[in-house]
């Protein structure tokens, strides 16, 4: 438990102060200027000045910090992918998640739940026995699991699914969780500004000023900035920025979109995702169902929602739970997703001198926020891409050296 | 986009049709470089903006192109294949 939290209880005075200084002008020149106050922007400019003691950094966001994607997920956090190189950098992010409330001083709400990933066919069952034998290869505790199992974790779910879609099995997953995802941005804001880090909010960064294959600065709505380093951390903008430097990456944007359920009380404890239904949905700690589905069929740099979404994800999710189908859904939403044919991120050093990258994030990346972060601000600090990164380097499409994530990721979540 | 036309059955609702990305002319493989060719295979013109596209028509088995905005959705047009060679061979 937060230790400021438990002073706060007993204490007579309740004049929380400002999470960070409203810097409203940046100065002329940084080190490092960060695009993107999202988790992971936050969260790299964070450790930049917490482990490397570079703390002459700004974060740049054209709205209002976690008002992307950070803000717009479904918050579920596990580890549980199907290529070791993938598994060992999210359960290293697991395990940052875990001491996050502490590290940063601010409750998270971090709540194991325990994960099932669901096999409705044979080919399924078998990726999923895949991947539980990666995880637990990797140390990560992970098995697959028969009906009985699945039927005493959530009584209320039909196995059959209404007899089109019976269940085989799952692929069980003890450590996934869900988060606040607010609380993560916040967090690291608050974090990196009280090291010294300028957190400056309606600031777009507009171009990026290149010379000789060498970054000198970034021109943004409130000025020119030099500087030597860029991050750009913009998850669904990525091609935008990409587009001011002239690199090319295989990321398309596709809407995701997610949405909540009146509240109702406690009786879903665990998460349960369908690959083949199209869905996922835990209940969130005041009561509502987080629901989420596959991505919109085709590209598109917005975050307008739609009613197929909804038809879709509920048709499929009374088949699951038909005692849902009185419920009410309330609010849904959109975010952009930024997609690599490989579902695995882009992360690294980039042919032009000084401009990182940490994109590719699609509908998967909340939960690589604490990792993100710390590999991201070791890269920029030793200009030569942290270990765990190695394999997600942009240039492993031109080497043709792909990860193989696909079968863990696709589904989202 | 809830409405999309097909250049031959007209306008259908959007659940008839499959996206199929981006329109791109492929490098002549006999000449083309390998950093090329891996141009090709993966990266992709991914900023917003207007765009031609491959769509698909489900129920009559129709490709054809449509120029849509990627920012706003917006369709300006829609036509089969031979008219945007016809287009480029007059470029
Ligand atoms: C509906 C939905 C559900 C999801 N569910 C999950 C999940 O359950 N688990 C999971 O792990 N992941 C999930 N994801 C994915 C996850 O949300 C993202 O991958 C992650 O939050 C990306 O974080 P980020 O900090 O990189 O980007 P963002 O949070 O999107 O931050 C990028 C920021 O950059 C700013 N920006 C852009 N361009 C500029 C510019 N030119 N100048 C200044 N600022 C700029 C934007 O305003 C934005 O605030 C989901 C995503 C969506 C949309």
């Amino acid at each position: 438990m937060p230790y400021k939290l438990l002073k706060f209880g007993f204490g007579r005075e309740f004049n929380e102060s400002r999470y960070f200084e409203d810097v409203q002008t940046p100065k002329k020149t940084y080190d490092v200027v960060i695009i993107g106050g999202g988790g992971h922007g936050l969260a790299a400019a964070y450790y930049l000045a917490k482990e490397h003691g570079i703390t002459n950094v700004a974060v740049l966001e054209r709205g209002y910090i976690g008002g992307g994607n950070t803000g717009r997920n479904t918050t579920i956090v596990r580890s549980n992918y199907l290529t070791p190189e993938g598994v060992k950098f999210y359960d290293a992010s697991v395990k940052l998640f875990e001491g996050l409330s502490e590290e940063l001083d601010l409750n998270m709400f971090y709540s194991t739940r325990g994960h099932f990933t669901l096999a409705h066919t044979d080919s399924s069952m078998r990726t999923m026995r895949w991947r539980a034998e990666v995880n637990k290869h990797v140390g990560v505790d992970s098995r697959v699991v028969g009906r009985d199992e699945i039927a005493k974790a959530c009584p209320q779910m039909d196995l059959d699914c209404s007899g089109h879609a019976a269940i085989k099995g799952a692929l069980y997953h003890n450590p996934g969780s869900v988060a606040r995802h607010d609380a993560v941005a916040w967090g690291y804001a608050r974090g990196a500004a009280n090291l010294g880090v300028d957190i400056i909010q309606m600031t777009e960064v507009q171009d990026i000023d290149v010379r000789n294959g060498k970054v000198h600065g970034v021109q943004t709505s409130k000025g020119y900035i030099s500087t030597g380093k860029v991050l750009s951390a913009v998850a669904g903008f990525t091609p935008r920025i990409t587009k001011m430097v002239d690199i090319k990456t295989p990321i398309t944007i596709h809407p995701l979109q997610a949405c909540v359920t009146e509240p109702m009380k406690p009786w879903l404890d665990t998460i349960i995702v369908s690959g083949s239904l199209h869905v996922y949905v835990s209940q969130s700690s005041r009561g509502e169902l987080v629901m989420g589905s596959s991505l919109d069929p085709y590209e598109l740099h917005s975050t307008r929602s739609s009613f197929d979404f909804v038809e879709g994800l509920t048709s499929h999710i009374v088949d699951m739970f038909p005692f849902l189908s009185n419920v009410k859904v309330v609010r849904q939403w959109a975010g952009m997703a930024d997609l690599t044919p490989d579902f695995a991120p882009i992360m690294g050093k980039t042919e032009i001198e000084g401009f990182y990258l940490d994109a590719g994030w699609g509908t998967w990346g909340f939960k690589a926020t604490p990792i993100s972060g710390k590999t991201m601000a070791a890269t920029i600090a030793n200009d030569k891409a942290h270990d765990l990164i190695h394999s997600f380097r942009l240039s492993r499409f031109e080497d043709y050296e792909l990860t193989g994530e696909k079968g863990a990721a696709s589904v989202g979540h | 986009m809830k409405l999309l036309k097909c250049p031959i059955n007209g306008t259908r609702p959007i659940s008839e049709f499959v996206y199929g990305g981006t329109y791109r002319d492929m490098p002549d493989h006999e000449i083309v470089t390998d950093s090329e060719w891996a141009s090709y295979v993966h990266y992709r013109d991914n900023a917003p903006g207007l765009k031609k596209e491959w769509w698909y028509h489900g129920p009559s088995g129709t490709w054809f192109i449509a120029e849509r905005n990627t920012l706003t959705d917006e369709v300006k047009d829609t036509y089969l294949f031979n008219k945007l060679v016809e287009q480029e061979s007059v470029k």
